[in-house]
């Protein structure tokens, strides 16, 4: 592509949502939600021999504002659901989520009265990891997953830039032509 | 060790029901109606100043179905003695020793929380681990392993995943 740049050296042509998508993926911050010995897990993840810095997720926010990333790593309860949900609700658009472990992805071997046998009965979630922990390498594949669904995102450009009133706008749009095209036929 | 029981047993004599020794340890049914004043003087006469334990057990039988198990321990001496307690389904009430011990709070609260035991005297007997509006108790043996299906609130699954109607589960497991 560069050899037929016409604009010489330094310049690259792409789309908008590439771009985009790009700077999300590689710069995912994570919310730690460690509920239990996943978390140690997770931790080791974020540590020196594992370094998840070299995808760009070492930035741990302590904050639900400052991230887009949310990994439930633990036993959810149903008195602690309610939390993470809380949580959840508070990470600005657009936001991911991983089911780390067992338990969170299934209730694991907690199939007792007051575990959620998993956090997809409240909140959607983008990638589930097994293993009980798992180890830190497969939540780093979990994490490279993301990346790649963030990749094949398409109109993220637009998206973020549109209010949902917007959105819903190009929707109706969308089906009117859908309509008119219907009447054709 | 025995010089306690001996001593218990001719001043308790009619609240002692029954004095078990199995592998060194120690263990008095006692009525319930004297479960306080015997705490009080194993504390205060004995020194057993530490109150390790209060827990429940569901033994399911017909006749004094709740049983109340108190660990206590003389650190002192090293000694450890097991104080036992039954009652009724009807009415599953024990006096409070919270007055002897405060540490029985939380542990009379746990014992409520998942036996349904009911501790009179108690200053502020509310559940200890389950939401405060459950209506079953969990540790009875009549109580599923797996829960009542709904009795418990999730929050709600508003946002809708992608190629999903909200709320539906990606793996097909049982709701509960």
């Amino acid at each position: 592509m560069l050899q037929n740049n016409p604009f010489a050296d330094g310049f690259l042509t792409t789309t908008m949502d590439a771009i985009t998508n790009w700077a999300r993926s590689n710069a995912l911050w994570p919310m730690p939600m460690g509920l239990s010995c996943c978390a140690i897990e997770m931790m080791a993840m974020a540590g020196p021999k594992y370094d998840v810095a070299r995808f760009g997720s070492e930035v741990f926010r302590m904050s639900p504002r400052q991230s887009d990333l949310m990994i439930v790593a633990g036993t959810v309860t149903y008195k602690m659901a309610h939390v993470v949900k809380k949580i959840w609700d508070q990470m600005p658009e657009p936001k991911w989520c991983i089911a780390m472990g067992a338990c969170s992805s299934s209730g694991g071997m907690f199939r007792s009265y007051p575990v959620v046998q998993g956090i997809d009965q409240f909140i959607p979630v983008d990638v589930y990891v097994p293993g009980c922990p798992p180890r830190p390498d497969a939540v780093l594949h979990a994490l490279m997953d993301i990346q790649e669904k963030i990749k094949h995102q398409r109109h993220s450009f637009r998206d973020a830039l549109l209010s949902e009133e917007g959105l819903a706008k190009l929707e109706q749009q969308r089906e009117r032509e859908q309509e008119k095209l219907v009447l054709q036929k | 060790m025995t010089d306690i029981i001996q001593a218990l047993q001719a001043r308790f004599s009619h609240a002692i029901r029954e004095t078990t020794e199995f592998r060194g340890e120690t263990t008095l049914l006692v009525d319930a109606a004297a479960i306080v004043d015997i705490c009080r003087v194993l504390k205060e006469e004995y020194g057993f100043n530490y109150c390790v334990d209060i827990c429940g057990a569901d033994r399911f039988t017909e006749e004094e179905r709740f049983e109340v198990i108190y660990n206590l321990t003389n650190l002192e001496k090293r000694l450890r003695i097991r104080l036992k307690v039954r009652i009724g389904e009807e009415n599953p009430v024990v006096p409070s020793v919270t007055s002897v011990w405060r540490a029985a709070n939380w542990h009379e609260r746990e014992t409520y929380d998942m036996y349904g035991i009911r501790f009179e005297g108690h200053p502020d007997l509310r559940r200890m681990y389950m939401p405060e509006d459950f209506e079953y108790y969990p540790l009875r043996k009549d109580f599923p392993l797996i829960g009542v299906p709904g009795s418990i609130p999730l929050p709600e699954f508003d946002k809708k995943a992608p190629l999903k109607e909200a709320g539906q589960r990606y793996n097909r497991g049982e709701q509960i």
